[in-house]
This record gives structure tokens, C-alpha cells and sequence, in this order.
């Protein structure tokens, strides 16, 4: 075993080497005004600093190589602030490593394990400690104050609950109901099929009676996606197909996955990609996914129109919009 | 009076009413080895500080409120447009109040410097088995300190509420709906309600600056106080033993060191957050959950994350009319949870494998430590894959690829790519430890080639300095552990199984080139 040959020497420390500043004074004084230098180059940092605070104006722009047009109050803030910073650093270290005594020293360690004395008095205190306050032998205490302890620490369990109120229906459901108009996001105005091309998508919300009281609740679970193909380009169950409306079919823009805005669509495949993770709908087959980390397909609105041709929903969306949950199917 | 004069005053004022000059001489004579690898985890304390001071400067105007606005400031593209109190302050922070945009950059440069410096430090430590008794502590509260500054990093970049920051905050919701049986609850609790509700803004701010960073004020001081305690460890080296710490007293040396090099810090950040915008969030526009940019991207350090999430299998799966999502529970709850544990368990786990329950001091060459390196570079594979998947978007659109191909690539890769590094880290280790004994044995190469008066050609080696020497065979070989499956009287023992896992462990770590010893050169010499 190697372990058991003779091991290669120590050739202990190395001897220290001195530098030119500890021999020779000439080179020690020319490293202090090296040092001085660096500090005075950062006073200019800061005097940059406080120039272009007071006297740079914030709207100005001034053009720089590579980098282009920049706000020069902003560069002029932070280039100042950086020499000023920069080069104390800079000068410090240069002194520390020119000047400062750079003989290695060595330092004994001690060993963390403490004497085996002092180890057993340390045992003999617990036990005497743990004996003396009858810990072991009061079993009744013992017991009582586990649970006591136990119970205590429900009360901040129990002070957290009105973070939130608890899931109820809301959760499930969105304000798409039967009847309710789709409107333009943004102009809240009703649209009729005629107003949507073949081949376009427009990102549409369900009509409040005041827009004011949409909030970003609502949109997080409301937001649609109309897509415009001929209607021989889908490929649909007909229980499906018939939830559109002259080739027009509404998909929740929430994303099935993680609930991110599905809001890439490509109009020569017709696929609808998340941009968060990159999970691909088939808008052609009622948006299954084709690629991708989502497991299910957008929630697709059953929509039609009113007697003048509005767009409007003629049922809810019949499963929850958004990313899964776990009671989400009950 | 002289400036050494007025200190001692000082020093004697101190001492008179605490006590303190024993403690305090020891003290600053303290001795701290020297070596670059050593500064990684100072960067990550500075940027901690530079984060404090530049995000105290951002609370004085932030207004950490879901409150709807409308926003008539200097900003003239977002003029009318309806939005939080906090994206419409942080817009003001930006362009109304001076040098608020260079606090701004400079708080989140700092914060991707600190996290990179976290994980740089944390590969030196681990690459060199600094972690080994008695630092094992040490080494788990620095795997908390990381897991803290993933979840700081991601509040701080969510505060703002532009759209790029809501989009986040929507697929942490996801996530946390996604557990099992209490998902849709802890969320309900979170968001005080449904997604996005009023509330989730100030809760994550008052986490944000006070519970987290009081965490991390916490652990920071008890993983500095240990080092100073414990003595900082050093590379081996002619004179350096498990015994002694060899280095530079703290005063005055290493205080002038290690305080300009917070100044050098600062100053980079500084210079980083003058010149290169970071977060233009006045480019998204405010947060609503219909809206998305393209090229979406977390902060790096959360990009592995996101690469998992992205490429995960389409799973869900229904028991009892449950809803289960594997896609989102496994890359964003189970791996992150596994690489976590292991992580911090890593000190016990490989104690456990070489039966090595001594105290170090000393650092190993990684080379000399094959296995442990292998693993180290396994995990980076696994990273660096998931992360190339997290920008699989940006990839695609930059080197003109499919983000199909992309996708399919990490997914087979992230099997294949961690194991063959593993291999080859090892092969590469052991081929090192042969040149290394190939070294010494037989000296470095001059590149000066002799002509012997037989017509033969050889090249001259020089014999290598006996530091040198020292230096690549100071390092010690365990053998593996000799773990029977029978007793002295041929009874098998209890846990045979885990026994014959350790043994099976212990023999693959256990693998080496034998290191030259005394012998070996005499032999040599005597040819």
C-alpha cells in the first residue's frame, strides 16, 4: 500500500523574497504616489459625480461609440460613483500589496475537540441537569408540556388563515355566461363575425356593463382568443364544430400549463404557442397540444350570434380555465 | 500627536471598559491564507451589502401597492395607461428621481453578481472538499443561504409588476396550485384570493426587505462567525499542514485587502449598472394576465427552473377524479427538492462512503478526489442543459435552430450528458494524477532533444523543485473500506444490503494512482 511508504519530504515555508519597495526607500516612495494617485483619481470620480447631478441635465443625450445614444446625466452619475468606488479599492490594495509587511506568518489551529475531562464533566452536567429537574422521572410533566408546546404552536397556524378566503366556486368559473356579448379588448365594442378576417385572431373579453368594473381578476380568467379560419380547415369533432361560428372558434388565452397568455399564433400552421414553455396548440383540432409541457387542451367557448349578429357566448366554458389544480375535475 | 499615538488612546479607551485588549490583539493578528479561489465568497458578501445600501436608497420612493393608477409622469409612451402603484413608482424611480434608474440597475446587477458569486463560491468549496469535518455545518447553512437568494432574487424581480414580473408571479402560482390535496388553499392564502388579487404585491415587499434579508443577516454572520472560529482552510503547500494556518495577519494586511476589494466590487457593479441597462421595465408596460412578450426569461439563476418546467413530459394524471400534474410537481417541485437535499446532505453522504470521520483543514486537488469532482461536473452537465432549455427560445431565434430540436435535444440530454460527464471528469482526473506521478518521477519536459552516439533521440527531463514535488504527493490515498458481508464467525451482518451498497461506494471512490513516495525516487535514482 502507498500508504505505508515513505511520503515525499516537507521542504517546509518557502523563504520569503523581498520586494524592490522593502529594499529600496526610492521605490517606496514612488509606490505612496502611485497610491495617492489612485485616491485622487477618485475624488474626480465623485467631483464627476456631483457634477453631473447638479449640473447635467436628466434629459440629455449624448452619442458614444458601441454603445450609442445615452442619457448623459445617467452615465455621468454612474461613471463618476465607479471611479469613485474603483480606485479606493484599487489604492488600498496597492498599498496592502507595495507597502504592508507581506511576510507569511504561520498559526497553530486547535484541535475542536476538547479535552476527554472536559467532555465527561460536560455529560455529567447534562445528565445531572436533566436528573435534578425530574425530566426523566416526571413523566406527567414530561407528557403535558409536549402537548402543551405541541398545541401552542397551532395559535400561528391558526392566526394565518384569514390570509385568504378559502377556494369556493369562483374558482372554477369565469363571467363568460349564455348570452354574454364579446367585446374588443381594448374599446369595449360588440363585434359581429363579418368584422373578424379569415385568417386574423383578436383577443376579446366578455361585456361589462361598466369596462371600469373589469379588473385584472376578471381578465385572468375571461381572456379570449377569436380565430378566424375557413371553416374546411378544421378538423373537429362535430360536437365541437358546432361550438364555433362561420369558422370563427374562441379558445381561452390562459394557458392550460401554467397559466401564462397563449399569445403566439402562426398563421400558415396554425398553432398557438405559450411563449413561457413553449407548449403548441392545434387551433385546427379544437387546440390540442402538439408539443410541449401542457397536458391539456385550451378551454374552448361555445359561441354564436344574436339576432343582429353579434358575437356573443351561448354557454359557459363547460371545464375550469387556467392551470391545473387538484380539485379541478370535481 | 502621531496617528499610531491616537489609536493607542483609542485601543486604551475601548480597553478600559470592555476588557477587550486580550481578545482583540489575538484578533488582528488573526492569519487568512491567500488565494483567488478565497475572494469568490467575499464578492458575494459585498454585493450583499451593496444590496442592502442600494435597496434601502429604492424604498424611499417604491410604493409597494396593487392600487390601480393612472400613470401621468415623465415616462411619455405610458402616459394615460392605467396601472399598479408600484410599477407607476417604479417607473418614477426611474425617470423622476436622480440617480434612481442607477440605484435601480445597480440593485439588480448586484443581485445577479451575488448569486453567481454564491454558486462560484459554492463550486470552489465543494471542488475542494472544504466542506469536510468539521465545516459540514458551514456548508448546510451555505446551501440555505442559496435557496434564500433564489426566492429573494425572484420577489425582488416580481416587485415592480411589470409584465415580464407578473408573468412570473402567474407560473409560481401555477406551481403552488399544482401540489397535491392543499394547493388551491396555500395559494388562496397567498394571493388573498383568486389570481392576482390586491394583496400579493406588499406581502411579497414586506418578505422582500425585512423577513429574507433578516435571514440572510442572520446566517451570513453565523457562516462568518464559523470561519473565524474554525480558521479558514488552505490549499496544500510546502510548510502548510492540518496543524497550522499559514497566510497574512488580518491587521494590517488582509483589512486593506479585503476592504478595497469591497471598493473594487462596488465599483464594478457601479460601473456594470452606468453602462449596461438591466430590467427596462418601462420597455413591458404594466402587468395584465392577457398579455405576454415574447422571449419571456427568468433572471439566470432561476433559468435551470424554468428549462426543467419547459421540458417536462405533458403528465397529468387523474386518481379518483383528482387532478395530479406531474409536468409541473416534477420539474418544479421533486428534482428541485431532491438536488436541494442531496446537495446540502453531500458533507455526510461522502463521510459515509470513505468512512472519513477526521477533521481537514487542508484542500484536496480536485483531481485527487476523481469521484467527487465527477459528480461536481455531472451536476454543472445537469444545469447547464436545463438551462440551455430555459432560453431555448432566445437560442432558437439567435442561431436560427428549431425550438423543437432544442427541446428534443435537453430532453434525451439531460439523461445522457450529466453520466458522460461523469465519465469523463473521472478519466480526466485519474489521466491528471498519472502526469502528476509522471512528474515527479521523471521531471518536467525541457523540449531539448540529445542525440545519442547510437543515432538515438531522447528528450532531456529536468528534475522538478522538491516544493514542487512535495506539492502533487502531499495529498493522502484512502483505501476503500473493508466492509465484509459475514462477521468473524461467518454470520451475516445486520443491514447486509446497505453494507454491501457502502462497500460497492467505497471501492469506486477508493480508486487511484498510486502516489510516488521516497522509495519509488530511490529506485529510480539507483537505475
Amino acid at each position: 500500500m502507498s500508504s505505508q511508504l515513505e511520503p515525499i519530504k516537507d521542504p517546509g515555508l518557502p523563504a520569503h523574497v523581498h520586494r524592490k519597495t522593502d529594499t529600496d526607500p526610492k521605490a517606496a516612495d514612488r509606490a505612496e504616489r502611485q497610491v495617492a494617485a489612485m485616491f485622487g483619481i477618485s475624488a474626480l470620480g465623485t467631483v464627476l459625480l456631483i457634477i453631473s447631478y447638479i449640473f447635467v441635465p436628466d434629459d440629455l443625450f449624448i452619442f458614444i461609440p458601441i454603445m450609442g445614444n445615452q442619457n448623459a446625466h445617467q452615465l455621468g452619475l454612474g461613471l463618476g460613483m465607479a471611479i469613485a468606488l474603483f480606485f479606493i479599492g484599487l489604492g488600498a490594495i496597492h498599498w496592502a500589496k507595495t507597502l504592508m509587511p507581506d511576510q507569511e506568518v504561520v498559526m497553530q489551529r486547535h484541535e475542536f475537540r476538547s479535552p476527554e475531562e472536559d467532555r465527561k464533566a460536560f455529560v455529567d452536567t447534562v445528565k445531572e441537569g436533566v436528573s435534578s429537574s425530574g425530566l426523566g422521572r416526571r413523566s406527567l410533566i414530561k407528557r403535558s408540556l409536549g402537548a402543551a408546546l405541541g398545541l401552542s404552536a397551532l395559535s400561528p397556524i391558526l392566526l394565518l388563515r384569514d390570509l385568504g378566503p378559502l377556494p369556493g366556486p369562483e374558482q372554477k368559473m369565469t363571467n363568460w355566461k349564455s348570452g354574454t356579448y364579446l367585446v374588443t379588448d381594448p374599446g369595449d365594442r360588440r363585434i359581429k363575425a363579418s368584422d373578424l378576417e379569415v385568417g386574423s385572431v383578436a383577443q376579446v373579453m366578455p361585456e361589462f356593463a361598466d369596462p371600469k368594473d373589469r379588473h385584472l381578476d376578471d381578465i385572468a380568467k375571461d381572456a379570449l382568443l377569436l380565430i378566424r379560419l375557413r371553416p374546411a380547415e378544421f378538423n373537429l369533432e362535430p360536437d365541437r364544430l358546432a361550438m364555433t361560428h362561420e369558422g370563427i372558434i374562441a379558445f381561452s388565452k390562459i394557458c392550460s400549463h401554467m397559466g401564462c397568455a397563449v399569445a403566439l399564433y402562426e398563421q400558415t400552421t396554425k398553432h398557438l404557442l405559450c411563449p413561457c414553455h413553449q407548449s403548441t396548440f392545434d387551433v385546427t383540432r379544437a387546440a390540442k397540444v402538439i408539443f410541449g409541457p401542457a397536458a391539456r387542451p385550451l378551454p374552448q367557448l361555445d359561441i354564436t350570434v344574436d339576432d343582429e349578429g353579434y358575437l356573443i357566448a351561448r354557454k359557459p366554458f363547460s371545464e375550469p380555465v387556467g392551470p391545473s389544480f387538484w380539485g379541478r375535475e370535481k | 500627536m502621531t496617528v499610531e499615538a491616537k489609536l493607542g488612546q483609542v485601543a486604551n479607551y475601548v480597553d478600559e471598559r470592555t476588557g477587550a485588549a486580550a481578545f482583540l490583539k489575538k484578533s488582528l493578528r488573526k492569519v487568512f491564507p491567500d488565494h483567488w479561489s478565497f475572494l469568490l465568497g467575499e464578492v458575494a458578501l459585498y454585493s450583499f451589502v451593496i444590496l442592502l445600501l442600494s435597496g434601502t436608497f429604492l424604498t424611499f420612493w417604491f410604493d409597494p401597492s396593487m392600487r390601480e393608477v393612472v400613470y401621468e409622469g415623465a415616462y411619455q409612451p405610458l402616459e394615460g395607461v392605467k396601472m399598479s402603484a408600484a410599477y407607476a413608482s417604479a417607473l418614477d424611480i426611474s425617470f423622476e428621481v436622480r440617480g434612481g434608474l442607477l440605484m435601480r440597475q445597480i440593485h439588480h446587477w448586484a443581485a445577479l453578481i451575488f448569486m453567481a458569486a454564491i454558486v462560484a463560491h459554492l463550486l470552489r468549496v465543494f471542488f475542494t472538499g472544504a466542506f469536510r469535518k468539521p465545516r459540514e455545518g458551514n456548508w448546510i447553512i451555505g446551501v440555505g443561504l442559496l435557496t434564500l437568494g433564489i426566492v429573494e432574487g425572484f420577489l425582488g424581480y416580481s416587485l415592480p409588476d411589470d409584465l415580464l414580473s407578473g408573468t412570473g408571479i402567474r407560473i409560481a402560482e401555477a406551481i403552488i396550485q399544482a401540489i397535491p390535496v392543499v394547493g388551491s388553499y396555500l395559494s388562496y392564502f397567498a394571493f388573498g384570493g383568486v389570481f392576482p388579487g390586491e394583496l400579493f404585491i406588499p406581502r411579497i415587499y414586506i418578505v422582500h426587505v425585512l423577513l429574507l434579508p433578516g435571514a440572510f443577516l442572520a446566517l451570513i454572520t453565523v457562516h462568518l462567525m464559523l470561519v473565524w472560529y474554525q480558521k479558514h482552510t488552505q490549499y496544500p503547500g510546502p510548510g502548510r499542514t492540518e496543524k497550522n494556518v499559514v497566510g497574512y495577519p488580518l491587521m494590517p494586511m488582509y483589512m486593506a485587502k479585503a476592504g478595497g476589494f469591497f471598493f473594487i466590487v462596488f465599483g464594478v457593479t457601479a460601473f456594470l449598472a452606468a453602462v449596461a441597462s438591466i430590467n427596462p421595465i418601462w420597455l413591458y408596460g404594466p402587468y395584465t394576465p392577457a398579455q405576454i412578450s415574447a422571449g419571456s426569461q427568468p433572471d439566470w439563476y432561476m433559468g435551470w427552473l424554468d428549462g426543467l418546467v419547459r421540458m417536462a413530459p405533458p403528465i397529468e394524471t387523474y386518481f379518483f377524479g383528482y387532478t395530479v400534474s406531474w409536468n409541473i410537481l416534477i420539474p418544479g417541485l421533486i428534482i428541485p427538492g431532491i438536488l436541494f437535499t442531496g446537495m446540502a446532505l453531500y458533507p455526510f453522504i461522502e463521510s459515509w462512503i470513505t468512512g472519513d470521520k477526521r477533521e481537514h483543514h487542508l484542500l484536496d486537488r480536485p483531481r485527487n478526489a476523481p469521484n467527487r469532482t465527477a459528480l461536481g461536473a455531472m451536476s454543472l452537465t445537469f444545469m447547464m442543459v436545463t438551462l440551455i432549455n430555459g432560453g431555448n427560445d432566445l437560442i432558437a431565434t439567435h442561431f436560427d435552430l428549431s425550438i423543437n430540436q432544442i427541446m428534443w435535444g435537453t430532453r434525451f440530454g439531460v439523461f445522457i450528458l450529466p453520466p458522460l460527464a461523469f465519465i469523463i471528469t473521472k478519466r480526466l482526473c485519474l489521466s491528471l494524477q498519472r502526469a502528476d506521478r509522471e512528474l515527479v518521477l521523471h521531471g518536467r519536459e525541457t523540449g531539448r532533444l540529445l542525440r545519442m552516439p547510437s543515432g538515438e533521440f531522447v528528450e532531456v527531463h529536468e528534475p522538478i523543485s522538491p516544493e514542487k514535488a512535495f506539492i502533487l504527493t502531499s495529498h493522502e490515498q484512502l483505501p476503500a473500506l473493508e466492509l465484509p458481508a459475514v462477521d468473524a464467525r461467518g454470520v451475516k451482518r445486520a443491514g447486509a444490503l446497505k453494507n454491501k451498497l457502502r462497500a460497492r461506494l467505497s471501492n469506486a471512490n477508493a480508486v487511484a494512482i498510486p502516489k510516488v513516495s521516497t522509495e519509488d525516487l530511490k529506485e529510480i535514482e539507483s537505475h
